[in-house]
């Protein structure tokens, strides 16, 4: 079966060493997944929508189609370039304004760029905690990729991270995941909503 | 079909002449709009209720007695009356008493706040907001529609041997609608006693209304209370017209520009796409709103929201003499639309002569 996959680049340069990043992963959930049809997504070029969508709380209906794509994805790759310790505002208002169970259980595969190798646990520190609490099901190995990964004694260090990572995800597709996921139905029988009918379960 | 106006009762600067009313203009002014609504022959006005500035709509009943005094038809309601932080005694009585001053020309629509700290300020805890919901609205219930109540619940005092006064005119209790668009627990409390339900419909696209829209018409018939199809359904909207759309385009831009709510975000032409916001000729403001029955399904009461933004009154007044101008046409469509079994909207007078003839079946 195909497996679908969302990749979300955070990058706001262009070209972008985020997304560029991004493209290696996914090339490598190609190889290890096989058959996987992806949608990759830059979030510079829905900057304007997501600025909207933080002030009125409803997403444009190009917004809308990105997030309903996250929300069916079997898994996620995000790439995020690290910006003064974190990722970029943009990217967290691209969050922001997404449901909060939208990717509850979801794998998710994390990766960051940065202009020096000692922004790289930005991904533990920034990233993990904010898909934690989105509840998603985060892949052990995180990407980061400082310039010096770019040349050419770091590029298998920089394969081999992507390739650990990608190989865990294609793991963690192949697993009963976290059992959980985003629950579309409402539920008619909680007691909140039993106690409506019947006041004595109040 | 009932066709009104809503108000928030924001007071805002104005951006255009730079002036902003005082408290004192903007209620005066909010008593000026439900008058010209009855004069032009809308059938509802409905006032918010909060307790923060920007907004002056704190004490509804009042409000809306004197305005009662003051008007011949139009039913007075509120948009919304907030069951979670009010103490259910005492909608019960300010209510009530309401309705027999304005002799059961009025209804109510039940919500919750627009902000946070509200639940604190009157000794309530946000997390139960829900809970609060239900358990003041069984009690509303009950204080309503049993002449001696014994109660006993988990927000509030027990009360044992008591009688809120004054009951209820013709017996009959004040039609209840229930306001929300997010929570699918309103829209049961409102199909499980057979109540009307209200979606906002003004600042999100339509989309974001119609799953607890048909929600709640699929558990108004599992209640026993009719079809999907004949439950009480009210919609919100908004427009702002003039005969030339170009003109009423010019002419709202810079209040929408930086509009409280959508201000500093999605241009105009985007919003006016994406949410039921209609900017244009009376024509456009009538198509647009025939078009919501498409959608949600024949209902049976609209508002519109015409005094936001800092609009100046004089703007609002023109604003209700062009609906008064499409008014016909749209009660004619609507009507000409309506399957025969879709009920009206609920009046006094139609559930007390349908409490009358209830009575003369069973003796």
């Amino acid at each position: 079966m195909t497996v679908s996959i969302v990749a979300l680049s955070a990058g706001l340069g262009e070209p972008s060493t985020t997304r560029m990043l991004a493209d290696k992963i996914v090339a490598s959930a190609r190889e290890r997944l096989g058959d996987v049809s992806v949608e990759v997504v830059s979030l510079r070029e829905l900057a304007h929508d997501i600025t909207d969508a933080s002030l009125t709380g409803f997403a444009s209906a190009r917004l809308q189609h990105v997030y309903d794509q996250v929300s069916a994805a079997d898994a996620l790759i995000v790439a995020v370039p690290i910006f003064k310790v974190s990722y970029p505002g943009l990217f967290k208002s691209f969050v922001d304004a997404m449901e909060t169970d939208a990717i509850i259980g979801k794998p998710v595969l994390l990766a960051a760029t940065g202009g020096t190798a000692r922004h790289s646990l930005a991904i533990d520190m920034a990233l993990r905690p904010l898909f934690s609490y989105l509840q998603a099901f985060i892949v052990p190995t995180g990407i980061f990729a400082s310039p010096h990964d770019w040349g050419s004694s770091g590029e298998h260090a920089l394969q081999r991270r992507i390739d650990r990572a990608t190989g865990e995800l294609a793991s963690m597709l192949d697993g009963g995941g976290t059992g959980r996921t985003r629950e579309d139905e409402i539920d008619l029988f909680s007691d909140t909503m039993l106690s409506i009918s019947n006041p004595d379960l109040r | 079909m009932q066709i009104g106006i809503f108000t928030v009762g924001d007071v805002t600067p104005d951006p255009v002449n730079g002036t902003t009313p005082t408290e004192h203009e903007r209620i005066k002014a909010t008593v000026e709009i439900a008058k010209k609504a009855d004069e032009i022959g809308l059938d509802v006005f409905a006032t918010g209720e909060h307790h923060n500035p920007p907004f002056v709509p704190s004490s509804p009943t009042t409000t809306l007695a004197y305005i009662g005094a003051q008007t011949k038809n139009l039913i007075l309601s509120t948009s919304t009356t907030l069951i979670t932080t009010n103490d259910p005694v005492k909608i019960a009585e300010d209510y009530a008493t309401l309705q027999h001053l304005v002799d059961g020309r009025m209804d109510l629509m039940l919500g919750r706040g627009n902000t946070a700290p509200v639940y604190p300020w009157f000794g309530k805890d946000i997390s139960k907001a829900v809970e609060l919901t239900i358990e003041n609205y069984q009690l509303l219930r009950k204080l309503w529609d049993e002449p001696v109540v014994n109660w006993e619940g988990k927000f509030r005092t027990p009360l044992q041997g008591f009688t809120s006064t004054p009951a209820p005119l013709d017996g009959v209790a004040p039609f209840v609608w229930h306001g929300s668009i997010r929570t699918p627990e309103v829209a049961e409390l409102a199909a499980y006693y057979g109540d009307g339900y209200f979606a906002n419909n003004i600042f999100w696209p339509k989309e974001h209304y119609i799953r607890l829209i048909n929600f709640y018409r699929q558990r108004y018939a599992h209640y026993g209370h009719g079809d999907p199809e004949q439950a009480i359904v009210g919609l919100g909207g908004q427009f702002f017209m003039r005969k030339n759309s170009q003109d009423a385009v010019n002419e709202f831009r810079p209040y929408f520009d930086v509009a409280p709510v959508y201000g500093h975000g999605p241009s105009l032409e985007d919003f006016t796409e994406a949410t039921p916001l209609t900017v244009g000729s009376p024509q456009q403001v009538l198509e647009r709103t025939l078009q919501f029955a498409d959608f949600f399904g024949d209902y049976q009461r609209q508002l519109f929201l015409v005094d936001h933004a800092g609009l100046p009154l004089k703007t609002v007044l023109e604003q209700l003499d062009l609906l008064g101008e499409i008014l016909p046409t749209m009660r004619e469509e609507f009507a000409k639309r309506r399957p025969a079994n879709v009920p009206d909207a609920p009046t006094h007078a139609a559930r007390v002569a349908a409490k009358n003839a209830e009575k003369e079946v069973r003796s």
